[in-house]
């Protein structure tokens, strides 16, 4: 009876299952009042990035609260609890305290660059949430390439870090930029291979189609290709910075990494823009791994959006349970790790998945028996791969030499002088 | 209501964009001091060079109209492996004579 | 939320970029490249001819997707603006006794009348040639597909002698910046 119910409302304006049924309800009321064709274009557009950007500006707030409160809860402590219920309004206050603060520029500081670099890192993470697929119509910007857009836009925001880095005139924060540099490039290549495997699967670059195709075969695009995910979920944590990976900005690594002459609201705007970019990165692993908007038929009943954005909260809690778990490593173990077990994993990963997919290709067998054997493959291979690396490339483990056992009436010599006092007879050891 | 904007690009202005890329280009390549100075002059031309071809692509009768855009990727490519080995040379200069400036690197052996 | 239209169909004797929007958008982009293309050459401080000779290849993307190369202007962001520019701020900061300014040398006159000979040599041979145009053909549909299938069939030798080509440029500028094994100590 609720699914017949459904079924009636499909397609009317108020069918919030799905948001272009609203958009096309005030195109056809511009297009009857004689409005230009452009102007159609120009007002969907416009209600798209409105929806989108308030979204992310939502969360971006959101988040700040989510991350402590996680976080501490995650380390036996509270977290934030003073300011309203459950610490719910810490991140007014420190919106507030952000906004209100001084902004200090260095006066060696390069104005312009030092201005922009903050702008430069979080356009590309908004750029990005266009285009995602929010639900089975509702794309903002459908391009055909938007594998390799995500790709371009995180690759901008290298150029971002070494500006803020450089112009603040200061050693530390170019010793951090070199170093956030050195890892996001570093990470990039094993981003692209493993999206690459993904790619190769779904045979379409394009994010919408990659759902559809999850939705067609009913199978999540994690338990065909495991590895990918694995792949992608560290890479990708490495890019934006967060523990394991924030040698370039802990407080008692290198005083703030290249953000450490930035104050007030430029500051806030750094910090805003890591908690976008975590979310528009959760997202797309939600889209390419876990079904997007898609949910084995519960798009019918609830909104796809609602569903991405609780896959996007979903995985954003394992980037914060990671952050909250694991200890950092450092800069040259981060780029080993990229360089010697995330990119040639990926490779055999690429190798194995192009000839899973000539095998579909080329032989008649249908979805239905070989996806479920490639399922079986790629997830034993996963398992053997990580733990061949984990058993042959993960330095030994050190044991204390039989000799250094620390016996209780060891025989420590004293100092010189400490020496000639207990010679003469005095000191606290004197009987 | 009429659309007073019809206008269209035609083929020419895209070609004198490419066409002005290409001179400021060529000045920068000329004209600068700095190793990377040139380089980024070389950069520009290679962009220049695209902007034309793609033009052609997507302008003119062709029995394969994408090759245009075939050869730009090509273009592309070459234009970062060539990027990445000039800026290495200009290091290892740089390790023995401490200067990049071109005027100051001009002879083999000192 | 699909945006309705788009570039209207036209057939036979139309010209071949006329839609209102993309018109608007070629100029305003032509105009801002040549301009951060000129930033480049008479900035005066090294790393911002850099940033913006980035600006210039983000730019120029914008171009491409004007001429309907949606996916090799995807790939301009990646490699020039995403990896050519970084790699030239690393040879700003790998070598910082060097001179920093943008200074030309004393040979700009010369090279100036040179880049307005060759500029105003391409101006009349655009003008002046009769361009066979393919009035009929509009903007291509999505061409990363297409271009896949060049690379595979008709284009596959010069694609398998470009990663050769790359792999070379690498192991060429490892060689070229690896410390001897000697000085690593001293």
């Amino acid at each position: 009876m609720m699914l017949s119910l459904l079924t009636i409302i499909t397609g009317y304006w108020f069918d919030i299952r799905d948001l272009s049924n609203l958009s096309r309800k005030i195109e056809e009321l511009i297009g009857d009042a004689g409005g230009p064709d452009w102007l159609i274009f120009v007002v969907s557009g416009l209600l798209g990035a409105i929806g989108i950007i308030s979204f992310i500006g939502g969360v971006a707030v959101i988040n700040i609260w989510v991350e402590r409160r996680v976080v501490g809860r995650m380390q036996s402590r509270l977290g934030p609890n003073r300011l309203g219920p459950f610490g719910l309004l810490q991140p007014v206050a420190d919106a507030i305290k952000l906004m209100q603060k001084e902004v200090l520029q260095p006066a060696t500081a390069s104005g312009l660059i030092f201005t922009l670099a903050p702008i430069m890192f979080t356009v590309p993470g908004i750029w990005l949430t266009a285009v995602l697929p929010w639900g089975r119509n509702m794309t903002l910007a459908s391009l055909d390439s938007g594998v390799l857009f995500l790709l371009a836009a995180s690759s901008l925001g290298a150029l971002a870090v070494f500006m803020a880095g450089y112009s603040s005139n200061n050693k530390y924060a170019l010793f951090g930029s070199m170093r956030v540099i050195a890892m996001l490039v570093s990470y990039e290549i094993p981003i692209v291979m493993a999206l690459l495997g993904v790619v190769l699967f779904t045979g379409t670059m394009d994010l919408g189609g990659i759902v559809l195709f999850q939705e067609k075969y009913r199978v999540f695009m994690v338990m065909l290709q495991p590895l990918p995910f694995f792949i992608y979920f560290i890479s990708v944590s490495a890019e934006l910075n967060r523990t394991p990976a924030d040698i370039a900005e802990a407080e008692s690594e290198i005083v703030g990494g290249y953000h450490t002459e930035y104050s007030g609201m430029k500051f806030g705007l750094f910090y805003a823009a890591e908690l976008i970019n975590a979310v528009v990165v959760s997202a797309i692993i939600s889209t390419l791994f876990l079904g997007g908007w898609w949910m084995y038929k519960l798009d019918e009943l609830v909104p796809g959006w609602m569903i991405y954005i609780g896959k996007i909260y979903g995985v954003y809690f394992l980037f914060v349970w990671t952050r909250g778990t694991l200890p950092r490593f450092r800069i040259d173990q981060l780029l080993a790790f990229a360089w010697k077990w995330m990119t040639p994993m990926a490779i055999l990963n690429l190798v194995l998945v192009a000839a899973e997919v000539l095998i579909w290709e080329e032989s008649g067998w249908s979805a239905g028996l070989l996806l479920p054997a490639y399922i079986v493959i790629n997830n034993a291979l996963a398992v053997v791969t990580i733990y061949g690396f984990m058993t042959l490339l993960a330095p030994k483990f050190q044991r204390f030499p039989a000799r250094l056992r620390f016996y209780p009436t060891i025989d420590v010599p004293s100092l010189p002088a400490v020496a000639a006092v207990d010679a003469a007879g005095g000191g606290p050891r004197a009987s | 209501m009429p659309d007073l904007l019809l206008v269209s690009v035609p083929l020419q202005h895209v070609l004198v964009l490419g066409g002005i890329l290409f001179a400021i280009g060529l000045f920068v390549a000329l004209s600068k001091r700095n190793a990377i100075g040139i380089l980024m002059g070389i950069e520009l031309m290679l962009n220049a060079v695209n902007v034309t071809l793609l033009a052609f692509s997507r302008y003119v009768v062709s029995p394969r109209p994408l090759d245009g855009q075939v050869f730009a990727v090509f273009v592309i490519t070459v234009a970062a492996a060539e990027a990445a080995v000039a800026l290495a040379l200009a290091v290892a200069v740089y390790k023995h004579r401490e200067t990049v400036n071109i005027d100051e690197i001009d002879m083999l052996r000192w | 939320m699909r945006p309705a239209a788009g570039p209207a169909h036209h057939d036979g004797e139309q010209s071949l970029i006329d839609d209102t929007g993309i018109v608007v958008a070629f100029y305003i982009l032509a105009a801002t490249t040549v301009v951060c293309a000129l930033m480049v050459a008479f900035v005066r401080e090294l790393i911002q001819a850099v940033l913006f000779l980035a600006l210039t290849f983000v730019g120029v993307a914008g171009i491409y997707i004007v001429l309907s190369a949606d996916f090799v202007a995807v790939v301009q962001v990646l490699i020039y603006a995403g990896a050519v520019a970084v790699l030239m701020t690393f040879a700003v900061m790998l070598t910082p006794a060097a001179d920093r300014r943008n200074s030309e040398t004393p040979f700009w006159g010369p090279a100036l009348i040179l880049s307005g000979l060759v500029l105003a040599v391409i101006v009349f041979v655009a003008y002046d040639t009769t361009w066979h145009l393919d009035k009929g053909r509009g903007a291509f549909p999505a061409t990363a597909a297409s271009l896949g299938e060049a690379f595979l069939k008709p284009y596959v030798v010069p694609f398998e002698v470009a990663s050769v080509l790359l792999m070379t440029a690498m192991i060429g500028a490892i060689v070229l910046t690896k410390e001897d094994e000697g000085d690593a100590d001293a």
